[in-house]
């Protein structure tokens, strides 16, 4: 768990050297390394990480979404990969506003990110463009509000 | 947004499959109240006469909103919600939410309590293994294999009940070692399971490895290739029948796992036989590291870390001194504060990656927590296995993937 500085980790060199503008900032905490991505490249760079053969990190492990509520830009979505040949992680971070939640669909790189996209619509109401079926998937269909939000209580609207 | 409460309920189960059937192809309705289901899950089949043309999995029906309980509950509290996502193997759940605490805090766990945690870890594999194999057999109709393996899972289950007090809402682990220090004559208890299960597994082998009807249920059913599991982000027993030997014990090891020898038993008929020799072989896997965990665990010493503030000094320092009973006091009623930031944590549960993701503002509840559950990945796979098939194979398809769906809905 040594720390590191951030800009010296290999996938983010690579990444950097590969188009500097697809990495806006760069974090390290507890060994984990994790770079924001201005949305309109995120697709771009998925498709990267999965293809490159010096990086593979083909298995998407998770997405999940922090709410920031009342802090601009509101939402953070978190991609968790992995590598399994080469046993490595990353966490790509997207910045969406409350105005404009609005992301591109992972699923044409990692077809697996289908339910996770529509976990995070259901639960936050990201949506995902270019999904090919983004409905609730946990909450009932006709449910009102994103339970998950900062700004829904705990007890429910009851 | 209206404020009208959306507790509606559903009065009549729509169709959502937007597909307009066919005028050859029936929709049948399977769930959420059907035996193999294995709980909650609703699956809409698209059939042509026996043929699965569509199959699509609902779920949700379990949903109890766990994450955004963990969010009004200080860090200790979530412990007791993480025993409920995956109910076969609490043990597992704890142990996840508790290493990605202390990463985020910055922990060290003694080793003592680091091998007890592996070896109860290990037994939880080898009871959700059993009970998967009991449920699957008898979804294919073999009864009696049901019966032994719920036989043996007890006798792990008493060992459960013994260290921590509970057959299976453990909340054993907590953030810094142990919940309480292991009664005598624990070890002894795992030792005699640990004897008497291999005669069991090869009691198990002898029902059903040359089972013609087992085979003809399970062999070449279900297939998911390599290429598609890893797209599907399909971990676990399930990926490792697919011929991908990923396990997060030797990927990315935690809890002093580098420390213990033991294979990653792979299968490549991709199918649901060899997800039945994967687990199988798991399980005896499971035993050795258990064995060696009994040898490295040190009769005596700390079960827990000590951090002052964090982890809740022991009872007799609480009473005897005054600082220990102030951290006490302030631990149990407001908590802990913890460094802002996020981690991620995982490890391998007995159905595939357990991925727990923790974000802290530095208030002492967690600002955001999220299970990455394997169950509710891997069952995104379904369709993928059972399209083609026929209706009875989707049962066979189900059983493999070894879902619990508290843990696919939370």
């Amino acid at each position: 768990m040594e720390s590191q500085e951030p800009d010296k980790n290999p996938v983010v060199q690579k990444l950097k050297e590969w188009d500097a503008a697809a990495v806006a900032e760069t974090a390290e905490f507890r060994g984990e390394i994790t770079a924001v991505v201005p949305r309109q490249h995120l697709l771009r760079v998925a498709e990267y990480l999965a293809t490159e053969p010096s990086l593979r990190f083909s298995f998407l492990s998770d997405i999940t979404t922090v709410d920031r509520f009342p802090i601009e830009p509101r939402f953070e979505v978190n991609y968790h990969l992995v590598s399994i040949e080469r046993h490595d992680r990353v966490r790509l971070k997207v910045k969406l506003s409350s105005q404009d939640p609005v992301v591109h669909s992972v699923t044409p790189v990692w077809p697996g990110a289908n339910w996770h996209e529509r976990e995070n619509f259901d639960l936050f109401g990201i949506q995902f463009e270019g999904h090919p079926d983004l409905r609730r998937i946990l909450m009932p269909d006709e449910w009102e509000g994103f339970p998950l939000r900062k700004d829904y209580p705990v007890e429910g609207y009851r | 947004m209206a404020r009208s409460g959306g507790v509606s309920a559903h009065p009549v189960m729509p169709v959502t499959m937007e597909s307009t059937a066919s005028p050859n192809t029936m929709v049948l309705n399977m769930g959420p109240q059907h035996p193999s289901t294995h709980g909650v899950l609703r699956v809409i089949l698209e059939l042509d006469g026996e043929i699965v043309v569509k199959a699509e999995p609902v779920i949700g029906y379990l949903h109890t909103g766990i994450e955004k309980s963990c969010e009004a509950k200080t860090y200790s509290q979530v412990i007791t919600l993480t025993d409920r996502i995956d109910y076969l193997a609490p043990l597992s759940n704890n142990l996840g939410y508790c290493l990605a605490v202390e990463k985020l805090i910055g922990i060290e766990v003694p080793k003592r309590a680091q091998y007890i945690r592996v070896l109860l870890t290990e037994l939880t594999r080898i009871a959700s293994h059993l009970v998967w194999l009991g449920t699957h057999a008898i979804d294919l109709g073999a009864m009696s294999v049901f019966l032994y393996t719920f036989r043996e899972r007890e006798e792990i289950m008493k060992i459960f009940e013994y260290v921590s007090g509970q057959r299976m809402m453990t909340s054993y682990f907590r953030i810094g070692g142990l919940a309480l220090e292991p009664p005598p004559g624990w070890i002894d208890r795992v030792r005699r399971v640990l004897d008497a299960l291999p005669g069991h597994i090869d009691e198990y082998e002898d029902l059903l490895t040359q089972n013609k009807i087992w085979i003809g249920r399970t062999r070449g059913i279900g297939i998911l290739k390599a290429a598609d599991a890893i797209a599907m982000g399909v971990s676990g027993p399930m990926l490792r029948a697919s011929g991908v030997a990923y396990d997060v014990r030797k990927a990315f090891p935690y809890s002093s796992y580098d420390e213990f020898d033991f294979n990653v038993p792979t299968q490549t008929a991709c199918d649901c036989y060899a997800r039945y020799l994967v687990r199988l072989a798991e399980i005896r896997e499971s035993m050795k590291i258990v064995r060696q965990a009994i040898t490295k665990t040190p009769a005596e010493g700390p079960f827990r870390a000590s951090v002052p503030g964090i982890i809740p000094p022991s009872r007799e320092e609480m009473k005897t001194s005054i600082e220990g009973l102030i951290y006490h006091f302030k631990i149990f009623t407001e908590g802990f504060a913890a460094p802002r930031g996020e981690v991620y944590q995982a490890i391998e549960s007995p159905r595939g990656e357990l991925g727990v993701f923790v974000a802290s503002d530095g208030s002492p509840k967690p600002y955001r927590v999220k299970f990455r559950a394997p169950s509710f990945v891997n069952l995104q796979s379904l369709p993928k296995l059972c399209i083609g098939r026929l209706i009875a194979d989707v049962v066979a398809c189900i059983g493999t993937t070894d879902i619990v769906l508290g843990e696919v809905d939370r």
